[in-house]
């Protein structure tokens, strides 16, 4: 798109563009490029001297039992948070399309969680959980079910799907909430007059044109059990207990934190790059797709 | 339609009523913590009513904080507000003017500078954490504000948002400003600039949360207690040892940390479901 | 005041697209002058680069003896009316009226002094605290139309100005541009696609097509004599009728084996010669077969109201006749039409232009 009327002269656009530029090129590029560099280094045992070597990194990183579990670990978070997050959000969402008086109060009273921090929301799930003074985890432990999410991995696991979906939902239900107002009646009147029932409309007309709305969903709650969950899991297990609740990015910030191999962490933290882009670029791709139809 | 029977109405309140339940219950019991001394909390029967201690928890939290954090919570707050709204403020003022550069001028290599722009709104700061503290540390702004906000306003999301709206502007507006003898600066101000009001004001109010919300970030550049905000003062607050967590200021802080970002999001949800939804068009 | 000269203008834009190919037309001091022609045509290129919106790739554009060229649109002395109005929708009446005015730094009293005028002119004075999108497309448009009175330029420039506009208020707007066109005595040049609205407003008529001037005249002038075969069926409603024919001789064409008289044909065009031959359904008459007749065989009427137009096929090809009502009866099949040739138009079917005296 361009506009067809234009002001003449490029010393102010480019004045004016500076300061963005000069941020994003000393905060981006910069720190990103090193990342990809560092990528490619070894740094002899006193951080004095570094070599170029190639994939080597890269290599030692798979070599890592961690960093598969790691992997792992995040495949099981996202898949369950994603899962969770956006069935949970569909459901509520049809339920608050119907026309109900109140509807507006349940939207707004459904929303706000996406504005608590996700450290904030992990500390609420675990003192809620919490073992042996918890509301909820106390009872499990009376009733006999062992539960410890601080010694146990799968318990620590459940707790952090929990906070990180009870964060999420709100997100998933105000797209999805726009996507079926966005759905023209006549559509689904005409799902009617063909003799389709409720559910069966809601499955053969409602979710299909949902599929958009499902699709971009399922990419973001991904990006965002990804990276915005670094929080939620610092608060609630750091990344334990014996290291299995850590996923992909957590990893990158305990193993700097412990004055790891520099560039086995730059290795981590451009495979991580590439997984965003490559998420992305699916994407945009399919949202073009969407549009050309 | 026909089916919009009782029967279908009931079971839609039923189930937002338990969405509701389940949403703030865990903030609920927050919030009864508040109002409790420790060892009611530690000794694991909470009572599910409010108890008597909470302007006790919520002076100590506010003006002298916790065994663990120290610092007062209100200090953790102003350290909050400045870097939320530095971010808010920050970031709309890069990007609305970087937009207008790119949208109602021509000049040399305008298409590269906007991908330059545009490529970052695929990254995270998460993923180039640490090159990053390098560089923020080189430049000396370890435990500063300004280290705290610039590298977050690095992102696209503004610049994107605005061009956006630029876009939908209609063109005879600037011919006729072009008439009226208005040039780039007075069609900025006399009418970009007030038609932008509510972009502004949904971008704000989404920064604002972004900005408040930030965990890694702070959690690695600021060494200082002084310079600690209020969502890692609380992580601070919680030890494994449990006989050090002192749950009820824990939880007071986190009450304290929820109202600013909760109350934007219910007094601006028309903003704020503006900024959501066309962020991330 | 002034009036406007062009020379040999031309608008090219990247990749070599020519939206205006040369064109030279001079309007006069106080005249009103319509473009007109169908979309794509270039007569808003051109319109805009008179008002300075788009650079002049080629020749020169003058407002009174000034050759404007290189200079801004605001220091042109114009004023330009939008199709979509484009008023300050933040703005009130009163300060969207006022703003170019306080840009040139007019005193306070003389801006309320003009504003004032203009509204009262225009009848929008109760209206001069609200925004624009509290008001209906009609007074939105006089809003637009005073923002352009206020400044008192040298010129009016209109870009399809009613075309946002429902029927019934397009036609009272005409109107109301009109009168006001002549109470003020302002060059004005506007730009339209539709044909009655150009050809009531014009003093001067510019008839466009493929980014050249097909036909410069009064509106009388251009329906009257039609000079290309485009003019003739863009300008009248419902169109003219083009039939195929061979000349005869002197004065006479052949349609389909029919012969009709004409009036005004080029001198020396040999016997068996193609032509085109341009009728308008409002020029024939039901009548009885003689010298110069037609016949026509009659498919369906479309009632008017105060006329008819039977719709057929004369000489195999489709045509068109407009009559009064009752002048002809409904159902009927069979027409025989009196022509009248001094309403005979001729074309040459190759250049599309007239063959008519030189």
């Amino acid at each position: 798109m361009e506009k067809r009327a234009h002001f003449s002269g490029w010393t102010l656009p480019l004045l004016l563009i500076l300061p963005q530029m000069a941020i994003t090129v000393i905060f981006f590029y910069l720190p990103a490029s090193q990342a990809i560099w560092q990528s490619f280094l070894r740094e002899d045992a006193f951080g004095l001297a570094s070599e170029f070597v190639g994939l080597e990194n890269y290599a030692a990183l798979f070599e890592q039992p961690e960093y598969y579990r790691a992997m792992i670990t995040t495949v099981i978070f996202s898949t369950l948070v994603a899962f969770f997050s956006l069935a949970v959000a569909l459901l509520l969402a049809t339920q608050a399309d119907k026309n109900i008086r109140g509807g507006h109060a349940f939207k707004t009273l459904l929303i706000w969680p996406y504005a608590v921090a996700p450290a904030i929301a992990g500390v609420l799930w675990m003192f809620m959980f919490h073992p042996t003074l918890g509301t909820l985890g106390r009872p499990l432990n009376v009733m006999g079910f062992n539960w410890n999410p601080m010694l146990d991995g799968t318990d620590a696991m459940i707790l952090l799907v929990l906070s990180a979906t009870w964060k999420h939902v709100s997100y998933n239900f105000l797209f999805f909430l726009a996507g079926l107002q966005a759905i023209p009646k006549s559509v689904i009147e005409a799902g009617a007059i063909d003799g389709a029932g409720p559910v069966r409309r809601f499955w053969t007309i409602v979710f299909p044109l949902l599929s958009p709305t499902t699709f971009f969903l399922l990419v973001v709650t991904i990006v965002y059990v990804f990276f915005e969950t670094f929080g939620i899991i610092d608060a609630v297990t750091g990344g334990g207990p014996a290291g299995q609740t850590t996923t992909l990015v957590y990893k990158v910030y305990a193993d700097g934190r412990s004055g790891g191999d520099l560039g086995l962490s730059a290795a981590q933290s451009v495979i991580l790059m590439v997984i965003v882009i490559a998420l992305t670029a699916i994407q945009f791709r399919y949202v073009e797709r969407k549009v050309q139809y | 339609m026909v089916e919009n029977r009782p029967f279908a109405q009931f079971m839609a309140y039923l189930t937002l009523a338990i969405g509701v339940v389940v949403v703030a219950f865990p903030v609920y019991l927050a919030i009864m913590a508040s109002t409790f001394d420790t060892a009611t909390i530690i000794n694991g029967n909470m009572p599910l009513t409010p108890g008597n201690q909470a302007a006790e928890n919520y002076t100590r939290a506010l003006f002298y904080g916790g065994k663990l954090a120290r610092e007062p919570v209100s200090m953790m707050m102003v350290n909050s507000m400045i870097m939320a709204l530095g971010i808010a403020f920050g970031k709309i003022l890069i990007s609305i003017i970087s937009a207008y550069a790119v949208v109602y001028f021509k000049f040399p290599f305008r298409k590269t500078a906007f991908w330059v722009i545009f490529i970052t709104l695929m990254l995270p700061v998460e993923v180039r954490i640490y090159p990053t503290y390098k560089i923020v540390a080189d430049l000396g702004l370890l435990d500063t504000y300004t280290g705290l906000i610039m590298p977050l306003i690095a992102s696209a999301t503004g610049t994107l948002l605005f061009r956006q709206f630029f876009m939908t502007v209609p063109d005879e507006l600037l011919e006729a400003s072009k008439i009226d003898g208005a040039g780039a600066f007075r069609f900025f101000k006399d009418t970009l600039l007030p038609l932008s009001m509510t972009t502004i004001a949904a971008l704000f109010v989404i920064q604002f949360i972004y900005g408040w919300n930030q965990y890694l970030w702070p959690l690695l550049i600021t060494t200082k207690s002084s310079m600690q905000t209020i969502v890692i003062g609380i992580k601070k607050m919680i030890t494994t040892t449990d006989a050090l967590t002192e749950w009820q200021i824990a939880m007071t802080t986190a009450v304290l940390a929820m109202v600013p970002p909760v109350l934007v999001v219910i007094f601006m949800q028309r903003l704020f479901v503006k900024g959501l939804v066309e962020t991330e068009k | 005041m002034a009036g406007v000269t062009l020379d040999t203008v031309r608008k090219i834009y990247a990749g070599n697209v020519e939206a205006v190919k040369g064109v030279s037309l001079a309007i006069d001091d106080g005249s009103f002058c319509v473009l007109v022609g169908p979309s794509g045509c270039g007569k808003s290129t051109l319109l805009r680069m008179i008002a300075g919106l788009e650079t002049i790739s080629d020749g020169s554009v003058k407002i009174g003896d000034r050759v404007v060229n290189q200079i801004e649109p605001a220091d042109r002395d114009i004023a330009m009316v939008f199709q979509n109005y484009a008023l300050y929708p933040h703005m009130t009446v009163y300060d969207n009226m006022a703003y170019g005015l306080r840009n040139r730094g007019t005193p306070k009293d003389e801006i309320e002094k003009r504003v004032k005028e203009a509204a009262r002119i225009l009848a929008i004075e109760p209206f001069l605290a609200r925004k624009p999108r509290q008001l209906s497309g009609g007074q939105r448009q006089r809003v637009a139309m005073g923002r352009a009175i206020v400044r008192k330029p040298q010129v009016f420039l209109f870009d399809e100005p009613l075309s946002n506009l429902d029927a019934k208020l397009r036609v009272q707007m005409r109107v109301e541009i009109k009168r006001l066109q002549k109470a003020l005595g302002v060059t004005s040049i506007y730009v339209t696609h539709d044909q009655v609205e150009a050809m009531t407003l014009s003093d001067k008529l510019v008839v466009m097509s493929g980014g050249q001037i097909e036909q410069v005249g009064s509106p009388a002038e251009v329906y009257r004599r039609p000079e290309t075969r485009f003019v003739a069926t863009f300008i009248g409603s419902p169109p003219m009728n083009i039939l195929p024919g061979t000349v005869e001789g002197p004065g006479r064409v052949s349609v389909g084996g029919q012969s009709i008289a004409v009036t005004d044909i080029r001198e020396g065009l040999t016997p068996g010669t193609a032509v085109e031959v341009g009728l308008r359904p409002e020029d024939v008459q039901a009548g009885a077969a003689g010298a110069s007749s037609l016949a026509m065989d009659v498919d369906f009427v479309e009632e008017l109201g105060a006329t008819q137009l039977f719709h057929g096929k004369v000489a195999g090809a489709d045509f068109v006749v407009q009559a009064s009502t009752g002048q002809i009866a409904a159902d009927i099949r069979k027409l025989t039409l009196s022509v009248d040739p001094a309403n005979v138009h001729l074309f040459d079917p190759q250049t599309t232009k007239r063959l008519g005296r030189v």
